[in-house]
């Protein structure tokens, strides 16, 4: 019975790829993609999508993780409720509203859209750092202090690698959010592959439409695996066999 | 100050945009809730199923709105409904899924093991316990998937103004298009605030649906 699914389901996939196919070459994609002068225009565009996603990450993943250890600290941990709170209430606001006030107070183009997407990416980080950071056991830091080991590298050897699931959890949302937000940073001027999907929709040119939506689709879902693939490097062997 | 005039000036659109997006949003919980909440049940008793449909729901979840719209468009333009509500309504299901089916899937893990076993000492058919006990327990979790969902359609609903879908996106698109300030202002204001008022709403929901076992439960063990 197993054997007869497990072969149902290899046959489904493959026709599942070749409608695929005969849907691209029926739509114009294939041709689209081959034309000279248009592929470059895909390419720039993609490398435009990544620059934007890549810079505002970076400021980001500082931003997010430096707030979310500070908040842990002695002296910041009673403001850490209200910030908790205050972050839930951004986390609300659509992807489009802050762009759009992003736009109406910085004007068009790359520089706001690179704004809102690290404003609205650093809640998701802060708010993974700051609960991993609250959730790491206070044994672990009691014996920590016991060896003799500054607040620094207790932070560094004890703190960061134990909390480190769940800040990549925060920091793959973030990714992810922030990857089809940059999508509708055209609307602010900002390029990006955005720009494929909304001409193809105004237009209702079907093979623009999907140059634009699979490519954005495909980095999605590739960043949703690297990110995988980073937790495999990053958080730490014993942790993962404890599991 | 003049967004504020904005809105009031343009009162009765206002009220009508923002009903066609709760309308919108609400007709796809209302879809999305039973299809969740069914498929989160059936994969605790078929537990191979479990990590397959999470990850289908995962996936979905991972595409991004816009090109998830991109993506519809040349297949529903077959049926000739690519633009307008019917995408969006679908689009926002999608999204759904995950958070509903993923709290409804641990609410009913988490129910004590010794409840079900009184239940089932108690003679309570497979069905039965599944009503009268491990459903009234999960609820307020359910709710609490259904809230980040309402939450998250609310702003994938406003991006679904530029597949013809309306609601207060409008403000916002039309706004970018002709550049005026308030009328953008206006429109990412309302959506937030529609935003933060159903969380609070479904946050308050969420405290009626809790059992009231279980909140003299949490009381005591204070």
């Amino acid at each position: 019975m197993n054997k007869i699914l497990t072969k149902l389901y290899r046959i489904i996939i493959v026709v599942f790829i070749l409608i695929l196919g005969v849907t691209f070459e029926r739509t114009g994609l294939i041709e689209l993609l081959s034309d000279p002068y248009e592929y470059p225009v895909i390419i720039e565009l993609c490398i435009q999508h990544l620059y934007m996603v890549s810079l505002s990450m970076t400021f980001a993943t500082i931003i997010g993780i430096t707030a979310g250890i500070l908040l842990t600290k002695q002296r910041f941990r009673k403001y850490a409720g209200v910030c908790m709170y205050i972050i839930g209430l951004g986390q609300t606001i659509p992807s489009l509203a802050v762009l759009a006030l992003a736009m109406s107070f910085l004007g068009i183009g790359m520089k706001p859209a690179v704004f809102a997407l690290t404003i609205y990416s650093i809640l998701p980080i802060a708010r993974n750092t700051l609960a991993g950071i609250t959730a790491v056991p206070p044994e672990l830091i009691d014996a920590g202090k016991g060896m003799g080991m500054s607040p620094m590298r207790i932070l560094m050897e004890v703190e960061l690698p134990n909390a480190m699931e769940v800040i990549l959890t925060g920091f793959r949302i973030a990714l992810i959010i922030n990857i089809g937000t940059a999508a509708l940073a055209y609307v602010i001027g900002a390029g990006g592959l955005g720009d494929l999907i909304f001409t193809g929709i105004s237009l209702m040119q079907t093979d623009k439409l999907l140059a634009g939506a699979i490519p954005v689709t495909l980095l999605a879902l590739f960043a949703d695996f690297l990110t995988e693939l980073l937790g495999c490097a990053l958080v730490s062997k014993g942790l993962r066999l404890s599991r | 100050m003049s967004t504020l005039q904005f809105i009031m000036d343009n009162f009765s659109q206002v009220m009508y945009l923002c009903w066609e997006h709760i309308w919108i949003v609400g007709i796809a919980l209302l879809i999305a809730t039973p299809i969740g909440v069914a498929l989160g049940i059936v994969i605790t008793k078929h537990e191979k199923f479990a990590s397959k449909v999470l990850n289908g729901a995962n996936i979905l979840m991972t595409i991004p709105s816009l090109a998830l719209f991109g993506l519809m468009l040349p297949i529903l333009s077959i049926f000739n409904m690519g633009l307008g509500k019917v995408p969006a309504v679908i689009a926002l299901v999608f999204y759904s899924q995950l958070p509903i089916i993923r709290n409804t899937y641990t609410a009913i893990k988490n129910v004590p093991p010794a409840l079900v076993d009184a239940g089932r000492g108690l003679g309570m058919s497979r069905w039965r316990l599944l009503r009268e006990l491990e459903i009234p327990l999960a609820t307020p979790v359910i709710i609490a998937g259904l809230r980040t969902a309402a939450v998250m359609n609310i702003g994938v609903a406003a991006i679904a103004t530029y597949i013809g879908a309306g609601g207060l996106g409008v403000y916002i698109q039309q706004g970018i298009a002709r550049v005026y300030p308030e009328m953008i202002l206006a429109g990412a204001i309302l959506v937030s605030l529609l935003a933060i008022l159903v969380d609070g709403g479904m946050a308050l929901l969420e405290r009626i649906a809790t059992p009231e076992g279980i909140r003299v439960q949490r009381k005591l063990s204070r």
